[in-house]
């Protein structure tokens, strides 16, 4: 692109524009993601300054790996929240996915991948049976979702128990099929001195297919409309109730990929795992401008607020405070970012008019 | 008529004043003798050394406090700078390890409950050369990945002693109370007591949540009255269980494994049996005082194996000693 080509001037837009252009300003404000960002510089340069470890690539390898392990679960989420819904299974459902995996292939001695796959079938089944039950029941996802919850952590202690007769599954790094199942899912390589872990890449991969079809397709025009409105939505033609369920097994599909790495990156499985995390992603969705309402946010933000947790979680740590108080923490910045967030889109909302 | 007010909010909080001090009261925190600061220790050597512990804690338990207690109380004598992480969950753990790396410490100190999880973590760091020390669990693996000592219990043969105590009283059928479901090293303590007293059930309650707690053993000790011994893994499950043997009027005796102030003075009152102690202080303690030494002076500990720091048993034998200690958070 160095060689100057002759640039045709710009055709002049007609004199009687047909809508007066906002400023950019305006337009800025009005996305989501604008509070999380400006949130997201100012606890950087917190950190920086404090922690003198926190400031080395090798940590900020470090905090990008802790953001990706609530990142990429929070796109799932961060789209279901803007499809109007709640999932509070999120968190269980990661570990089920593993135990899953890691169990069909051990006790029935078949390469990994056969397990993977499996896996991903009953996520999806999980994903569709959370989705199927709120459209027509009618019962809030809050309540269908929290149902699903204490179930899916009573069958991974149950079944685990029951099948490998201890709390944990075997392991499996000497099995078929690991090595290239941990190269997709759990393989770290270095750049310059500086390790990269593949989930990284797979989170900002999630993030952006995410985007695009948030903003690009049709499919999320729909997402957007069956959260801000459903009863118009469906006036109006879309499908609320495929996209519904499409977006439970969506975020099924992200707890699936984010268990293989569970699997993959620690070879067992701990069954008792991942009660709690379901916050932690809705955090970092709401974080990042998603509205409990729906219609409203990006996954853009939701980025963002996973990235704000892990540098909160690390940077506590390299500034070698108590960690006692990280939950602390976590929540002021919760409501804070809200509260942010609301501001924000006041002010812009007030600045058009 | 500000001044008025200013007058009258004034009197107002003079009487407070007076009110509460009429109002004060025996006991509470005014009375408790200063625990002071760790043992006496010079400073040897003046350079300041960074050590890392990253432990599997679960927020607020007494038993992680007295680890802490001890790490702390060594870092002081050793003019140590100590970073104590947490992470519960083992993936958790095992980014807090690698975060200690890319901190550049000195040297590290890591539990090892979950081991192929964080034992990878633990064997980069002792890769890079910085002195590696397990402590609390990992006795089995601790070598494998890389490191120096470790100072901990051993679950299973803690459990078996226990276990053989309870024979040894005359139990007849033995509950034994775990707090969290999913969790190998309190599994392992239960199978213990089940590989020496075999008429051993597991109960599995919510440790997070103490009336539940209560109402569970409750109801197991209504559902089953041939239960003669409860055997609970944490102090704080033991006194809710003298609870419920009130409530469900069960004859059934309690144990626990590990201490805290409450079941030393429930001992002495002979309301608990004998805790099980691993002695969470030591464990806390010589992980740092022995990276600082294997920092200054090349030492390790063990002659190429574990140090055992437990079970030691604490029971009307010698718990009138014990008490003063557990008082100042170091048993």
């Amino acid at each position: 692109m160095s060689s100057p080509v002759a640039t045709q001037p710009p055709p002049t837009p007609p004199t009687e524009a047909a809508r007066p252009k906002k400023p950019l300003l305006s337009t800025l404000l009005t996305r989501p993601e604008v509070g999380s960002f400006a949130a997201a510089i100012a606890i950087f340069i917190f950190f920086s300054a404090l922690a003198e470890p926190f400031r080395s690539l090798p940590a900020l390898s470090t905090v990008l790996y802790a953001s990706s392990s609530i990142g990429i679960v929070a796109v799932g989420v961060a789209l279901l929240m803007i499809g109007g819904e709640f999932d509070l299974s999120a968190g269980v459902s990661v570990v089920t996915g593993a135990l899953t995996a890691s169990m069909i292939s051990y006790q029935l001695s078949l390469n990994l991948w056969v397990g993977v796959f499996v896996s991903l079938i009953v996520m999806l089944a999980v994903g569709f049976f959370n989705g199927y039950l709120v459209v027509k029941t009618g019962i809030p996802s809050f309540l269908i979702t929290l149902g699903s919850f204490f179930m899916l952590g009573g069958i991974n202690l149950g079944v685990t128990k029951l099948v490998t007769g201890t709390v944990a599954t075997q392991n499996v790094a000497d099995m078929d099929g690991f090595a290239s199942a941990r190269a997709v899912f759990a393989s770290e390589f270095a750049v310059g001195g500086v390790t990269i872990r593949v989930t990284v890449l797979w989170w900002i991969f999630f993030v952006a297919l995410a985007t695009w079809i948030l903003l690009r397709t049709r499919l999320g025009n729909w997402i957007f409309a069956v959260g801000g409105n459903a009863a118009s939505a469906r006036a109006v033609g879309v499908p609320v109730d495929k996209v519904k369920i499409g977006l439970f097994m969506g975020v099924a599909f992200m707890c699936w990929f984010y268990g293989m790495h569970i699997l993959f990156a620690f070879n067992t499985v701990q069954s008792g795992q991942g009660v709690g995390n379901e916050f932690l992603y809705i955090i970092a969705a709401v974080v990042g401008g998603c509205l409990l309402t729906g219609g409203y946010g990006s996954a853009i933000g939701a980025a963002v607020g996973a990235f704000i947790f892990g540098m909160t979680t690390q940077g506590i740590v390299f500034a070698g405070w108590d960690p006692n108080w990280f939950k602390f923490f976590l929540g002021a910045m919760l409501l804070l970012a809200v509260m942010l967030n609301l501001y924000v889109k006041n002010y812009a909302l007030n600045r058009r008019s | 008529m500000s001044t008025r007010k200013t007058m009258r909010a004034l009197a107002v909080a003079a009487a407070l004043g007076i009110a509460l001090a009429a109002c004060s009261s025996q006991g509470g925190a005014q009375q408790e003798q200063g625990g002071g600061g760790g043992p006496a220790g010079g400073n040897v050597g003046g350079e300041q050394f960074t050590i890392a512990m990253v432990t599997h804690e679960q927020p607020g338990d007494t038993f992680w406090d007295r680890i802490r207690a001890g790490a702390e109380d060594a870092a002081r004598a050793h003019n140590v700078d100590l970073k104590y992480s947490n992470g519960a969950q083992a993936p958790e753990q095992a980014t807090l390890v690698q975060n200690a790396i890319d901190s550049q410490v000195d040297g590290l100190a890591v539990t090892l409950a979950q081991v192929e999880q964080v034992g990878p973590a633990a064997k980069a760091a002792a890769d890079r050369g910085i002195p590696v020390v397990a402590f609390n669990a990992g006795k089995d693996d601790y070598q494998r990945f890389g490191a120096k000592m470790y100072f901990g219990s051993d679950e299973s043969v803690a459990g078996q002693a226990a276990g053989q105590r309870l024979a040894q009283d005359g139990a007849q059928k033995v509950i034994c109370v775990v707090q969290e479901q999913g969790h190998v090293a309190l599994e392992a303590r239960c199978a213990g007591v089940a590989a020496s007293f075999p008429n051993t059930e597991n109960l599995y309650v919510q440790g997070t949540d103490l009336p539940s707690v209560r109402s569970t053993i409750g109801a197991k000790l209504q559902e089953d009255p041939s239960i003669t011994h409860i055997i609970a893994l944490g102090a704080p499950f033991a006194l809710t269980a003298l609870e419920s043997v009130t409530d469900a009027g069960s004859q059934a005796k309690v144990a626990t494994f590990d201490l805290n102030v409450d079941a030393a003075k429930s001992i002495q009152e002979g309301r608990i049996m004998f805790a099980v102690d691993q002695q969470p202080y030591v464990q806390g303690y010589m992980a740092v005082a022995s990276l600082w030494l294997n920092l200054t002076n090349g030492n390790d500990l063990g002659g190429g194996g574990p140090v055992l720091t437990g079970p030691s048993f604490v029971d009307s034998t010698n718990v009138e000693q014990i008490v003063g200690y557990a008082q100042n958070n170091k048993r």
